[in-house]
């Protein structure tokens, strides 16, 4: 994959929360270093899923590129303009082109407005009269999503779970948006839903041809869902890569301990190699020096706690596979088709 | 918690100083002349001036301030009435007392008041909250909580009033009310003096703490740690107490705080309702008199009193919750 | 309550250690009777691990809050019979109850951080069941406490003892909880959703850590997930629960790759995996769960079956199928379905086809 002029590309992005404390006055005195030094690009109308496990910063990233928060440091930039520290004013051509999905179809919806005024309300943030009217629009989006347009004078509350979760998507189309960044957006759903909004969102990126930016625990979800995958430890990311390179070659040895944990109901057919990591994760305020995740890697060295692995591609790699790891994982010989 | 007592000690000294401040300003915005009412009846221009200046209101504002400020941490020296050592909060305007004097000698009045009803209302209302709470729903519940609502729409001045006439005058059923010689020197006539102002201040409080207790164990009878207890077979009793209880016991211990600094305060209604002489009684007198050491003493008490409340609830609240740091 | 839907499945009473029989959960609320669970009957042996699936509403959880008697007694119904080591617990008074809990029979939960008391430490909270069951004093409670806590693999027992359940992370919590439930060395363990609140990496050390505990001890699991991965990692034999029913169940390996109920099968195609196809979209199951307040008549699947058409008779949406073996499948492995065995082998190869091609 050779990506010429990226949507969405990031740099050194950085975020660290301040902690407050001291005596007699409170100061800052420390920092929750939830995300130090991403780099990635997503081109237009892929999907790039972010995967790590709670606190690796996934999330934060997911509301830096939105501008919900402000960078400490790195660089943003849409569609080669640099949206890094935008003001309102400046964000407000870009905003209608990225729009967010969250988790949490019960409280991303106001339960006093109807799920029209909900559809229709960037359109009336930004001013925008589409043909035909707003109310036209909001039932078109409406049945694109798969809900009824009949629907449109009710409340949020009259609808399930999967269904919340269609308005918030219905919402995101509104202004024909070319990057959505769709926070967790299956997993508080049952299992039989969540496969219907997964399919929702991919048929939207087929055919309305939109990147995403697809945040999720769930890596067998995100492989379904992405082209390309980023996978994070502790506010870093350990290896990028297209998704048959990342699954059935990851290099890096947290990427194979991640995949070996996934339960798998095939698991009790043929048992697949199962890499029980130790301990837990350590904190974000006082990470480990070096390479991150050497204090829970059976592989570990001395170079690991001295030197930081740079994202790179190693050896045996395709293009665009990187991984930051001094003691990498040997390459598959049987590379899949 | 040693760090935490000493910064809010320090900003606890700084919010009286404030609030001293914002009250020299305020008297002095007021359109009324302490000197004129001490002058007398026969009040020349010169009278009046000497007047002002034997209550040392003539020099400018600030230089009053501070010459208040120095007499409370230095002690000062009053022409006619000698030195006052520190914290001198001055002399009474009308009738030349130290103010320290009669705070202090109004004090015990005060929080014999206080902490008896509170003791009142707070079995009272604690308890027939936590019954309510076990009947959910039941009749017992339902006439707590109705009687309650009833409790907190009642005033002092009516309630007090009425249960004087009738169980004291009438019925004879409980003492009058009185000034005692203080529960150190006559235990039995304090607690004759005071049982009936005791009920009926417990009586408007014993409402909110009733609901709130309520409330507060509803919600955490269902939280999952109380479904945990139970199923690791712990008792009803068991799980109601250690477990709900505690749970419930932070938000009422807050409430409680800071009812008892507002009631140490000085409770102005019920002491000129049930004619006892507390520091409400006193703040009433200084307002009358436009005695400014006197108010600058009473606001300070009644200031004091809530802060050091506030301080004493975050603290107790740190042992009750141990995720809650001080800091 | 009438006991009319007697299921065919029935062994020699008092012949497993749990056994529960027409069991029926009913609430009253304010819109109605809610049928939480409506007619579940399964049986469970010591040392082995039940795993019930089914999604939010399926009355999964229920179940097990019944079977520990820590339902909502005011405003539940509940009807059937449960009998634990032949003894009979739905007619059991508190006392006997409490007895048991936490003692033969004990329950972990999902959400560790608010199942745990935030007043106490976490060796007081383990030693408190000890105490309750043993009559043991403060120091043995505290010794024992730490003796769990190691056990379950917490670094540093002896210090972590006294922590209070906010100062572990999550996976120490569950563990923490774990060894709280097993402190009594109970013979019945509830697991309702022990891992679903935690990373895929604690969730493996959490099920390793179970399974291992199973073979020292021998106890009894009942498994409660969602999540079918799970279930087969962790489960001998599976409950697929839909509605408040039993739809499916028989040995985890039959269950998982030879489902006979079309939500059954309906949840693993729904399930994206690690190594399927990607480019075919998932086969979700249309629609959304039933409401328990008025539930479908007959098979309470049946709207959003893709096979309900194919019965004869309009038969699914009228007469509740029994849960009853299939031809050419094992005698455990049983589903409440109208289809035929015929029609199931032509209907779910096609499916499954659609799914891999």
């Amino acid at each position: 994959m050779t990506i010429t002029d990226p949507l969405l590309h990031v740099s050194g992005l950085t975020k660290h929360f301040p902690i407050r404390g001291g005596f007699p006055v409170k100061r800052t005195v420390g920092a929750v270093r939830a995300v130090d030094g991403l780099d990635f690009q997503v081109a237009e109308g892929e999907s790039l899923g972010l995967v790590g496990e709670s606190g690796c910063g996934k999330s934060t990233t997911g509301r830096l590129i939105t501008r919900l928060l402000e960078p400490t440091a790195g660089r943003i930039t849409y569609a080669g303009r640099d949206i890094t520290h935008a003001s309102r004013r400046q964000l407000a051509a870009v905003r209608p082109e990225i729009q967010m999905i969250f988790q949490d179809p019960y409280s991303s919806l106001n339960p006093r407005q109807t799920i029209g005024r909900i559809v229709a309300a960037p359109m009336e943030i930004h001013g925008i009269n589409p043909a035909g009217g707003r109310e036209r629009k909001v039932r078109e989006l409406l049945e694109t999503v798969g809900l009824n347009p009949e629907h449109y004078n009710r409340f949020p509350h009259e609808f399930s779970g999967g269904q919340r979760q269609r308005i918030g998507v219905a919402r995101a189309l509104t202004l024909s948006p070319k990057l959505i960044v769709a926070d967790e957006p299956v997993s508080a759903l049952d299992v039989s839903i969540q496969a219907q909004v997964v399919n929702l969102l991919q048929t939207l990126q087929k055919d309305l041809g939109i990147a995403f930016l697809f945040i999720a625990h769930d890596l067998a979800v995100v492989r379904h869902f992405s082209q390309r995958v980023a996978v994070m430890y502790l506010g870093r990311i350990v290896e990028i890569a297209n998704r048959s390179d990342l699954y059935e070659n990851p290099r890096h040895p947290y990427t194979r301990a991640l995949l070996s944990a996934v339960p798998e109901v095939t698991d009790h057919a043929r048992p697949r190699e199962r890499i029980l990591l130790t301990g837990d994760v350590p904190s974000p305020i006082d990470p480990p020096s070096g390479c991150r995740f050497r204090t829970r890697c059976w592989k570990a060295t001395d170079q690991c706690a001295t030197e930081t692995p740079p994202l790179t591609r190693i050896d045996g790699n395709g293009t665009g596979h990187l991984a930051a790891c001094h003691h990498p994982e040997t390459a598959r010989t049987t590379v899949a088709v | 918690m040693f760090r935490f007592i000493a910064r809010r000690t320090l900003s606890a000294l700084l919010i009286l100083l404030v609030i001293s401040a914002i009250t020299f300003v305020l008297f002095y915005v007021a359109p009324r002349d302490p000197a004129r009412a001490a002058c007398g009846k026969v009040c020349t221009p010169q009278t009046l001036a000497l007047v002002r200046h034997n209550l040392g209101i003539d020099d400018p504002l600030p230089v009053q301030y501070w010459h208040w400020l120095v007499g409370v941490f230095a002690g000062r020296d009053y022409q006619g009435l000698g030195h006052c050592s520190a914290p001198c909060l001055g002399y009474s305007f009308t009738n030349h007392e130290p103010v320290l004097g009669l705070i202090t000698d109004r004090f015990p009045t005060t929080l014999s008041l206080s902490l008896g009803s509170t003791v009142v209302f707070v079995a009272f209302g604690v308890g027939t909250g936590m019954l309510a709470a076990v009947k959910q729903g039941r009749a017992l519940d339902k006439i707590a909580s109705s009687a309650s609502l009833v409790g907190s729409s009642l005033q002092i001045y009516i309630v007090g009033v009425v249960a004087m006439y009738y169980l004291s005058d009438e019925w004879h059923i409980l003492p009058r009310p009185q000034d005692s010689a203080g529960f150190t020197q006559d235990p039995a006539a304090w607690f004759k003096g005071l049982l009936l102002p005791w009920l009926v201040l417990a009586l408007i409080f014993t409402a909110n703490y009733t609901r709130m207790t309520r409330s507060q164990l509803v919600e955490t009878l269902n939280e999952d740690y109380v479904r945990t207890a139970r199923a690791k077979g712990l008792t009803r009793r068991t799980v109601f107490f250690r477990f709900a209880w505690r749970g419930a016991m932070g938000p009422i211990v807050t409430i409680l705080g800071l009812d008892l600094g507002y009631l140490l305060g000085g409770a102005i209604i019920t002491e000129e309702t049930f004619g006892l002489h507390g520091i409400g009684a006193l703040s009433i007198k200084a307002v009358r008199d436009n005695d400014l050491p006197l108010l600058l003493g009473v606001v300070l008490v009644a200031a004091a009193a809530i802060v050091v409340a506030n301080i004493v609830v975050d603290a107790v609240y740190a042992l009750i919750d141990p995720r809650i740091r001080l800091a | 309550m009438s006991t009319h839907t007697q299921v065919s499945t029935h062994t020699q009473a008092g012949a497993a250690f749990l056994s529960v029989r027409d069991l029926k959960v009913h609430f009253s609320t304010e819109d109605g009777v809610v049928r939480a669970v409506d007619g579940l009957s399964f049986e469970l042996e010591r040392g082995r691990t039940l795993g019930i699936v089914g999604e939010s509403g399926s009355g999964k959880s229920v179940t097990n809050l019944a079977i520990l008697g820590l339902h909502d007694r005011g405003r539940t119904a509940l009807d059937g019979e449960v009998l634990l080591d032949g003894k009979e617990l739905l007619t059991a008074t508190e006392r006997e109850l409490e007895r048991l809990r936490g003692n033969k029979m004990s329950m972990i939960f999902q959400d560790a951080l608010a199942s745990l008391s935030p007043y106490h430490t976490v060796g007081a909270q383990i030693g408190e069941t000890y105490r309750k069951h043993t009559g043991a004093s403060r120091r043995e409670a505290r010794a024992r406490a730490v003796e769990m806590l190691r056990r379950v693999g917490i670094p540093q027992p002896d210090v972590r003892v006294d922590d209070y359940p906010h100062q572990f992370s999550g996976g120490m919590r569950q563990r923490a909880m774990i060894a709280m439930a097993l402190v009594c060395d109970p013979e019945l363990l509830i697991a309702d959703e022990p891992t679903t609140a935690l990373d895929v990496t604690v969730q493996a050390q959490i099920m390793d850590l179970l399974r291992d505990l199973q073979q020292e001890f021998g106890t009894a699991i009942i498994f409660i997930t969602h999540d079918l991965g799970v279930i087969s990692r962790i489960a001998d034999d599976v409950l697929v629960m839909y509605g408040g029913r039993c739809v499916e169940k028989g040995g985890r390996a039959e269950v998982l790759r030879a489902p006979l109920h079309p939500y059954t099968l309906g949840l693993l195609g729904s399930m994206p995996s690690l190594d399927g196809p990607v480019d075919v979209p998932l086969s979700p199951i249309p629609g959304t769960p039933p409401s328990l307040l008025t539930p479908p008549q007959g098979c309470r699947f049946h709207p959003r079956c893709a096979f309900a058409e194919k019965v004869g008779g309009g038969l699914c949406g009228s007469n509740r199928p029994l849960l009853e073996p299939s031809e050419g499948h094992s005698e455990r492995h049983a589903a409440a379905c109208h289809l035929t065995p015929e029609q199931r082998r032509e209907y779910f190869a096609d499916y499954a086809a659609a799914r891999v091609n």
